[in-house]
């Protein structure tokens, strides 16, 4: 395969001797993004499981997997609680264990969390997580206000603010602080819809300039309509095995090795800075430490672009840059495909599409599948070790993931 | 219980409801929070009263919403800001008769009250923020 032309087998080894991973991916599924109509979340979450499955022949899902743990934002989208079950009942895992979490919109996220202590816990060999989301049923306004549920109520839904509002108000102090421009903004949703036009399965394929997305309609100031990420129906999963066990299953595992969870207020008005997120910063260190490695050893990252200022911000948090130089790593092409450490380019949240409950897993499969040379047209060369980061609500959760190729 | 003896959010919203902005000190360590909360974050005490604190503060960050949520149709485009008051005490909130190319961090609001109430969950008035005269 492609990925294995490009490393020497003592490289190989060499990382595979310095840690022991928390957990194994052994496959992966995705459902197309997008306005998936006349489909429910379960029927979603099906055909990423027939993906995984389908690409992990050695598996028997009936026999092998041991629980099943999914994350989904809001029963509001299709009247619909409960859901682990009705889920675990369309793959057809019946009665084994399956539980949803619920971490706004790291909830997936949060299920490769658990999913990877589950395992360590030594009570389960086999888990399977992911995530949905059905979102294009509703109208605009009505999402607006189920996505407004994962911020204060009392405080900020009380008295008038949405999301693209938050992450504007975390704009606003950026820019005040270090200069951020908002056509560094514009800059990320450039980058991030031109990798989305080499993933088949994004949600909108199309290239966007500078220009365009600087005059697209205001949303909420100095967010614009290309600030914001899209309304999208969809699902994700993958399937986590021991470690030991991995290679049971598939001759190309990817590894877990490090795994990272952060909260803060969830009223964004009570921190103390509005230009990082503490959750995020928390978050990282526990994952690198985990990971023993450091940020510069990352090859690509998937973070958590709902509103373009979040990826600039994430930037900085995980430290791909110093405080402030976000702008300036988007305008300096760093992150791009071609830069030194791309990201999002599955196209992210931006384009690929983000139905919430499945985020924090699609972020995952975009990892596994570069990690294991099958990203396509948007391969990156010499890709080792790639990282996820998930936030929810206006930061008040943060979920990261550090993988290994196996 | 006397309800004001209560550090709770449907209290801070009475004390708005009657015109006064009421934050939470706590008596072992000095820290004064707000939302209120029924146990210090800082020192976990429980030895708490009810303050009142100055309404003039400034703005920490804002933005001008375009797409407004439900219930704020009619107002949009509004400032929205995040503002600090005395004692380190940040509130977010709409922020009324400004002229919206005059926003500014930094810039001195007062908080104002909308005691109306209405008679469905959570039966709450409003506060919200004007720039203060200068």
């Amino acid at each position: 395969m492609h990925f294995r032309l490009c490393y020497p087998v003592l490289d190989v080894l060499r990382w595979n001797t310095l840690r022991k991973p928390l957990a194994s991916i052994v496959s992966a599924g995705l459902s197309k993004f997008g306005k998936r109509e006349g489909l429910s979340g379960r029927e979603l979450f099906v055909e990423a499981a027939k993906e995984a499955f389908e690409n992990c022949p050695n598996l028997d899902p009936k026999r092998d997997i041991q629980a099943l743990i999914i994350g989904q934002m809001s029963e509001s989208f299709e009247h619909q609680g409960h859901s682990a079950p009705a889920v675990s009942d369309w793959t057809g895992l019946l009665p084994v264990p399956a539980v949803r979490v619920e971490v706004a919109c790291a909830s997936s996220g949060a299920a490769i969390r658990y999913g990877v202590l589950a395992i360590l816990s030594g009570v389960y060999d086999v888990v399977m997580v992911g995530g949905f989301e059905k979102m294009t049923s509703r109208t605009t306004a009505e999402v607006t206000e189920y996505l407004a549920m994962a911020s204060d109520f009392p405080f900020e839904q009380w008295n008038g603010v949405t999301f693209p509002g938050l992450f504007a108000l975390m704009a606003t102090a950026h820019m005040h602080k270090y200069g951020t421009r908002e056509e560094q903004l514009a800059m990320v949703a450039v980058k991030n819809h031109h990798n989305a036009t080499l993933n088949p399965k994004a949600h909108m394929q199309k290239e966007i300039t500078v220009e365009k997305a600087m005059q697209s309609r205001i949303v909420a100031w100095p967010l614009k309509l290309y600030d914001c990420s899209l309304i999208s129906d969809g699902a994700a999963c993958a399937i986590l095995t021991k470690p030991e066990i991995a290679r049971q299953f598939t001759d190309t595992p990817v590894h877990i090795i490090g795994s990272g969870h952060g909260s803060d207020t969830i009223g964004l008005y009570e921190r103390s800075d509005y230009t990082y997120l503490n959750s995020t910063r928390y978050a990282a260190k526990e994952a690198f430490k985990m990971a023993d490695i450091e940020p510069k050893d990352v090859n690509v990252a998937e973070v958590h672009d709902c509103f373009t200022i979040a990826e600039i911000i994430a930037y900085e948090d995980l430290g791909f840059c110093k405080p402030g130089e976000g702008g300036k790593l988007i305008e300096d092409g760093e992150t791009s495909l071609d830069g030194r450490i791309p990201v999002n380019t599955s196209g992210g949240l931006k384009a690929k599409g983000h139905p919430i409950g499945a985020t924090g897993v699609a972020q995952l499969y975009e990892i596994y599948l570069q990690l294991t040379g099958q990203a396509g047209e948007r391969q990156i060369d010499n890709c080792n070790i790639g990282l996820s980061h998930n936030l929810g609500g206006s930061g008040a959760t943060c979920l990261i993931h550090i993988y290994e190729r196996g | 219980m006397a309800e004001t003896d209560q550090y709770t959010i449907d209290q801070f919203y009475r004390f708005i409801s009657e015109g006064r902005l009421m934050a939470v000190k706590c008596n072992s360590c000095g820290k004064q929070t707000l939302p209120p909360r029924q146990i210090c974050p800082e020192c976990h005490s429980e030895n708490l009263e009810w303050i009142q604190i100055g309404t003039e503060g400034r703005i920490l960050t804002y933005t001008i919403i375009y797409i407004p949520p439900k219930g704020f149709e009619d107002m949009a485009p509004y400032a929205y800001g995040i503002i600090e008051l005395e004692g380190n005490i940040r509130l977010p909130g709409i922020i009324r008769d400004v002229d919206l190319d005059d926003l500014k961090v930094g810039m001195k609001v007062e908080v104002c009250f909308d005691r109306e109430t209405s008679d469905k969950w959570p039966n709450w008035p409003r506060y919200y923020f004007r720039p203060v005269e200068s």
